[in-house]
């Protein structure tokens, strides 16, 4: 069978990892298991099924293979010159995650989260959707594996999203819209713990990102880290040097530390997580947890969250669904907080400027969550500035493609046949790519497109 | 001395369970729950479980959510609930408070246990709080003399279940079936084995059983076997189910009442 002629696995067996969480979870102050009693046994059969897992040359080889000939692996890099041309005259790479099957980086973590259950022998997977770009990958990994799948997703995001939910449905999962408290993500996590609480002998909670209670922050950055350990590579052959800074959007922040975890010990590095502003920071509605919020406890873990006096929960906002969520994983507090990176808002015209920019200039539409991301590299190439002869570089994710975002997009620029309203942020009526319009001031904003896709 | 403890057993004494009832602190308005509480109390209720209203209460039910949704949405705090601590323990039964975590360390956690103890409660029930991550709430709790009780469930080792209990005073919270809060048809005979378990491993601490007791037949039930019968979303059903506060409270009071009387029906079997 020469197709699995894999890579050797010696060297890949046990990657590094950072020296955190400890044992039971903790990054510093934050992260660790704040869960009912009733979760812990299935937690620490996850967190020990997991750790002998990740060592078992079987599972190490069964994985590769899964991700070079399922998702496409190693996806590529694709300098943009001409987006870049916007960007004060830094260099800018993209790490092209949108490229993998399903569309993001979502799969990454859940290949290994549907080899997880099938090796603990459940058969039932259910995971929390945003955008839905979770739900997809996790509905795809269930019908690839055979495991029966149900998708927690809240109702107004499975109306800014109906291609997604579609795009589940059509792969045999069951998607249950949830209409408790603010009805999107968070909400979503909510039901889904309750459905795990209440069903955790035959079902396996595939969480989607870097948050909740260990073993979770840990085992998902493992899964995705892959993003970073080829970008590096890549950069290093392309350019001949590590980048001047590493870019990318944070909502709960799983394709942030998949990128950054390979750069943490390089510490020229920069590495830079581009928050949700939505209306801006000052407004108060915003998904900025980090720049925005303070720490606390929720969904299982520690972390930064936007909260009132009283603790509770404050509703996010976003145009992006998959970045419209109060919290962030432990791992980003603990990142922020030693100074090894930074985070910073992107308002949503900021974020739909750039999305327009990149399709304009590269011929790659964005989802609107990595659009966070390249807004965020325009910014710190303009303050690096081409610095003569050799022009910063910077290395952005691009976590997902934009396709399930066209119909937001449409309405936000007004492109809808029937949308005569004044097109938002980002794009001229010239048909030309467009910079700065929001920074003049001359950009109306978007005509609450999030609100009507 | 624990005051739950104390209470609980003064009850076992009577050859009965204990009544522990929960309400959250702020449906259908601060007045009207307090109100709620103390017709509770007057029916017959030992010790009030005061619910912190979360935004995020993952261990609940719709019925507990659309309850404290309210409560939230109207910015009930924990000044509200310490004025409800208060009024349960004017009326004679033992406050204990129940909250997620968030809001006791967003207010502060030494400051929750001085201003818990100076209102008159016993202490707090935790239910996304485990030991393991106690370790500042179990030194307030020691320095103010208050009770901590956290949960166990059918799925916790017998280790788990001996630090669990180890870590408590006042009682152990068993958690009857793999689930969140609401009314149930049959009480899960997990119960009855859990409390056992959690007797061997506790020796001394009061067990008493939640989740999914609803009427006076399931507390006889499980007055059989449990020290106490904590009863929630059915006491919350009936507030839901009101026309207003008055009607609500009296609501509170019947069920109060004939959950009483559960508890009184079977002899219980000496521990």
């Amino acid at each position: 069978m020469t197709s699995s002629a894999v890579q050797p696995p010696v060297d890949r067996l046990v990657p590094t990892r950072p020296g955190w969480p400890d044992a039971t979870g903790h990054f510093g102050v934050f992260g660790g298991r704040f869960v009912p009693e009733a979760l812990v046994a299935a937690l620490d059969e996850l967190t020990e099924a997991y750790e002998v897992m990740r060592a078992d040359p079987a599972f190490v080889e069964e994985f590769d293979r899964l991700q070079r000939d399922y998702t496409g692996r190693p996806s590529p890099i694709t300098e943009v010159p001409r987006f870049a041309e916007h960007a004060g005259g830094a260099r800018i790479l993209l790490k092209r995650e949108d490229l993998n099957h399903t569309g993001s980086h979502k799969i990454n973590n859940v290949l290994g989260q549907a080899l997880l259950t099938r090796r603990i022998g459940k058969t039932r997977v259910i995971a929390e959707t945003g955008a839905g770009q979770h739900g997809v990958a996790t509905a795809t990994a269930a019908a690839l594996m055979g495991l029966s799948c149900t998708v927690y997703m809240g109702e107004e995001d499975t109306r800014r999203q109906a291609l997604n939910v579609a795009r589940m449905r059509l792969l045999g999962a069951e998607v249950i819209p949830v209409t408790t408290g603010s009805r999107t993500l968070k909400d979503a996590i909510n039901e889904a713990f309750r459905d795990w609480v209440t069903n955790v002998e035959t079902t396996n909670y595939v969480f989607g990102t870097v948050a909740g209670p260990h073993p979770f922050p840990a085992m998902v950055r493992d899964f995705q880290r892959v993003i970073g350990d080829e970008a590096r590579q890549q950069v290093l052959e392309r350019v001949g040097r590590l980048p001047d800074a590493v870019l990318a959007c944070v909502g709960g922040g799983s394709n942030a530390i998949g990128i950054f975890t390979a750069f943490v010990p390089d510490e020229e590095v920069r590495l830079i997580g581009l928050e949700a502003g939505g209306d801006g920071l000052d407004t108060g509605r915003h998904a900025a947890t980090i720049t925005g919020g303070s720490p606390g406890v929720l969904h299982g873990a520690r972390s930064y969250l936007l909260q009132d006096e009283n603790g509770q929960t404050i509703e996010s906002h976003s145009i992006s669904a998959g970045l419209d969520y109060p919290g962030v994983g432990p791992e980003h507090s603990y990142l922020h907080d030693i100074g090894r990176a930074e985070y910073r808002p992107v308002t949503d015209a900021e974020a739909m400027e750039a999305f327009a920019l990149l399709c304009r200039t590269e011929g790659i539409i964005p989802a609107i969550e990595s659009a966070h991301a390249l807004a965020g590299a325009l910014t710190v190439g303009r303050e690096l500035g081409g610095r003569g002869g050799d022009p910063a570089v910077l290395l952005v994710n691009l976590s997902g493609r934009g396709d399930k975002d066209v119909e937001t997009a449409s309405a936000w620029f007004g492109l809808g046949d029937r949308d005569h309203s004044a097109p938002g942020a980002g794009l001229d009526e010239h048909q030309r790519a467009t910079e700065g319009a929001v920074t003049r001031g001359e950009a109306v904003p978007g005509p609450a497109a999030g609100q009507q896709a | 001395m624990s005051a739950l403890r104390r209470r609980i057993r003064a009850a076992n004494g009577e050859g009965r369970a204990a009544l522990v009832a929960y309400l959250p602190v702020g449906y259908p308005s601060a007045p009207g729950s307090v109100a709620a509480m103390v017709a509770s109390v007057e029916a017959g209720a030992d010790v009030v479980e005061i619910g912190v209203p979360y935004s995020d209460p993952g261990m609940d039910g719709p019925v507990i959510q659309q309850a404290v949704d309210v409560a939230v949405r109207a910015g009930i705090g924990m000044r509200d609930v310490l004025t409800a601590v208060e009024a349960v323990a004017e009326a004679g039964a033992v406050p204990v408070v129940m909250s997620y975590w968030n809001p006791i360390e967003r207010y502060g956690v030494d400051r929750f246990a001085a201003d818990l103890a100076a209102a008159g409660g016993a202490g707090a029930i935790t239910p996304d709080l485990i030991p393991d991550e106690a370790g500042p709430w179990l030194a307030a709790s020691d320095a103010h003399d208050l009770d901590r009780v956290f949960l166990v469930a059918p799925s916790s080792t017998d280790a788990r279940l001996r630090s669990t209990a180890a870590a408590c005073r006042g009682f152990v919270y068993a958690a009857s079936t793999m689930g969140v809060t609401g009314t149930r048809a049959t009480v899960s005979d997990a119960a009855e084995r859990l409390v056992a378990r959690t007797r061997a491993a506790a020796r001394d601490v009061p067990v008493c059983v939640g989740l999914g007791v609803s009427n006076a037949d399931q507390a006889a039930e499980v007055a059989g076997f449990a020290d106490g019968v904590i009863v929630g979303s059915a006491f919350v059903r009936a507030l839901l189910d009101a026309g207003d506060e008055r009607a609500g409270a009296d609501a509170a009071g019947r069920l109060a009442g004939e959950l009483a009387e559960g508890v009184r029906r079977r002899a219980r079997v000496a521990p």
